[in-house]
């Protein structure tokens, strides 16, 4: 039979699409980092993704045998450099859990409102990167300009804004300064009128009360945004079990609608910290809350993204805590830990909540200052590995928009 | 579930050819397992009703040896490898920490990789766990489907966590030191 040419349909269904394999990265702007994406696609739809990571990988953990503890934590400051305080954090606390310290409640207060103002900042980010990954840039900006406040409260308590190394083994390494100038940043927004004398707790104080009303603001701008919704909702679906199989932490696992944080289940050295604070687990179907879109399914990209917005109020809640206990806090910031001193013959994991997920370290001691191994679990390593059987078969613009939601930081998956 | 009555549940499935070790008093209590029957110890763990350790947190392995001839009278383990799996459960929220020892090469001859089966088709994440454990550590994971380094580039010589890794002066021209 010969095929007439001149019917469109005929060519149409007579030509065959080849697979091609496609790079997606490690420079593209929706990988957040040097992430490589190889899609093996049929057209527009895509087959497979094979991620390619690597790229950024700093020897952390080999670097780290011959440092004494102190001196390994600002490495841990490059992992995750978008929440470098809740990496001290996990570090700080691994080594004290081999060295069997106890700190006091003053610096567990601190570390409660630092590495809680850190995880706002950090969710912050990952709203604006998620937006801009979806082709909205304004959402972005604003995150920035929070965050930039953020930082600069961080630089007032210890000096640094993006590689902090505030806390330390025994505590953080400074008290929360007492007065200081008000940020040029909140200044700008309150009406204050700039360099204003204020004390930190205050400024921080405020900083919250700001933050708190423009979530709301960000919810009409982004969340319940129709093209947003359109984009996420009911995309890019990750089932309770196959999160946990994947070993999947933090809100990506409680996106799938698994009751889990560190912060309420963890191990007692670090549930102490928010021993009688009150808090809610964010987890997804969000029961109770208004204005969730029809469209989103539990552990659909809308609801991981999600997750981390209600995370961000649940967080300056417990700041506020924070602040009113600090005035009453025994103790000091820190007890002194010889940067000298033997680590024993032993080794201990822990775990803690990460704005990404659950950040572990393991460390093993032989009687020397240096550790024999250190180990640091990456949360987003984990995270990351869910995206190969999660983009088969979706479009080739839903892969950045899979990707995004599960909020990766190259830094730390490749340590 | 506390450790003893975990250690309990374990002991009524195992014998000692296969759980060969248990420390209660550690600070992570731990069992040592036989390295060639930690598939079937894994798959029970992850399904018996009563544990449920669903979620595998952490794969590493450890090499524990030391090179200076100097300090290794000091040195207080033998030279062996280490896997380490920590894992926990969702469920009832308890942790249990398994290892499982190897020599650090197999049959004592240097360069030929210690073998041990892998834990990838019992909890998915192990795939990377040892892709990364075989790419830094060295430990071969007998039937895993893509072992291959996952962190450094496909053509690097050795595997840089051994203790005697030397690492190398230059790599593809670029000098190293």
């Amino acid at each position: 039979m010969t095929v007439a040419a001149q019917d469109p349909r005929v060519i149409e269904f007579d030509v065959r699409t080849d697979e091609m394999l496609v790079n997606m990265g490690p420079q593209h702007p929706s990988t957040h980092g040097v992430l490589r994406l190889l899609l093996r696609t049929d057209g527009e739809v895509v087959h497979e993704v094979t991620p390619h990571i690597g790229y950024l990988h700093r020897c952390a953990e080999k670097i780290g045998e011959n440092l004494a503890g102190p001196q390994w934590i600002p490495y841990t400051d490059r992992m995750d450099y978008l929440a470098a305080m809740n990496m001290n954090l996990g570090a700080a606390l691994a080594f004290e859990k081999l060295i069997g310290m106890q700190v006091p409640e003053k610096a567990m207060v601190v570390r409660v409102i630092v590495s809680e103002l850190s995880r706002i900042a950090s969710h912050l980010v990952a709203m604006g990167t998620y937006g801009l990954d979806l082709g909205s840039f304004s959402p972005f900006l604003y995150a920035f300009r929070e965050r930039e406040i953020i930082l600069d409260l961080f630089e007032e308590v210890c000096g640094a804004r993006l590689t902090c190394s505030y806390f330390t083994i025994g505590g953080a390494t400074h008290d929360i300064p007492r007065m200081i100038q008000i940020p040029d940043g909140l200044a700008a927004l309150t009406g204050i009128k700039p360099g204003t004398p204020m004390s930190w707790l205050e400024t921080t104080s405020l900083l919250m009360d700001w933050i708190e009303k423009r979530i709301e603001e960000y919810h009409i701008l982004l969340t319940h945004n129709a093209i947003f919704i359109q984009r996420t909702a009911g995309l890019g679906i990750l089932s309770a079990e196959m999160a946990i199989d994947y070993g999947c932490t933090g809100p990506v696992l409680r996106g799938s609608g698994v009751d889990f944080d560190l912060r309420r289940d963890g191990e007692p050295i670090y549930t102490r910290m928010y021993d009688g604070y009150d808090y809610h687990v964010v987890v997804a179907p969000f029961t109770g809350m208004k204005k969730i879109p029809p469209e989103a399914r539990i552990g659909d990209n809308w609801s991981r993204f999600f997750v981390r917005m209600v995370e961000v109020l649940e967080s300056i809640h417990l700041v506020r805590q924070g602040l009113e206990r600090y005035a009453t806090a025994a103790g000091e910031h820190r007890v002194p830990y010889k940067m000298n001193a033997k680590l024993p013959v032993d080794e201990a994991y822990l775990e803690t909540e990460a704005p990404r997920g659950q950040m572990g370290f393991y460390i093993v001691g032989d009687g020397q200052t240096e550790p024999l191994r250190v180990r640091a679990k990456s949360s987003c390593f984990c995270n990351l590995s869910v995206t190969g059987p999660l983009c088969e078969g979706v479009l080739i613009a839903d892969v950045p928009a899979i990707v995004g939601s599960l909020d990766i930081v190259m830094g730390e998956i490749d340590r | 579930m506390t450790f003893q009555e975990l250690l309990q549940r374990l002991a009524a499935e195992f014998d000692s050819e296969i759980l060969l070790d248990a420390h209660p008093a550690a600070r992570d209590p731990w069992i040592e397992v036989a390295p060639a029957h930690v598939e079937t110890v894994a798959r029970f763990l992850k399904t018996d009703p009563s544990l449920r350790f669903d979620s595998l947190c952490d794969l590493t392995g450890v090499d524990y040896f030391e090179p200076d001839p100097k300090l290794a009278a000091k040195f207080p383990f033998e030279p062996h490898l280490e896997v380490v799996y920590h894992l926990q459960s969702i469920q009832f929220k308890h942790r249990l920490t398994m290892k499982a020892k190897l020599p650090r090469w197999k049959e004592g001859i240097e360069g030929q990789l210690p073998e041990i089966p892998t834990v990838s088709n019992v909890w998915a994440i192990a795939d990377w766990h040892e892709r990364e454990a075989f790419d830094l550590v060295g430990i071969h994971f007998t039937g895993h489907p893509n072992l291959v380094r996952i962190l450094c580039v496909e053509d690097w010589v050795g595997h840089p966590l051994r203790k005697d890794y030397a690492f190398p002066l230059e790599y593809h021209g670029v000098r190293g030191r």
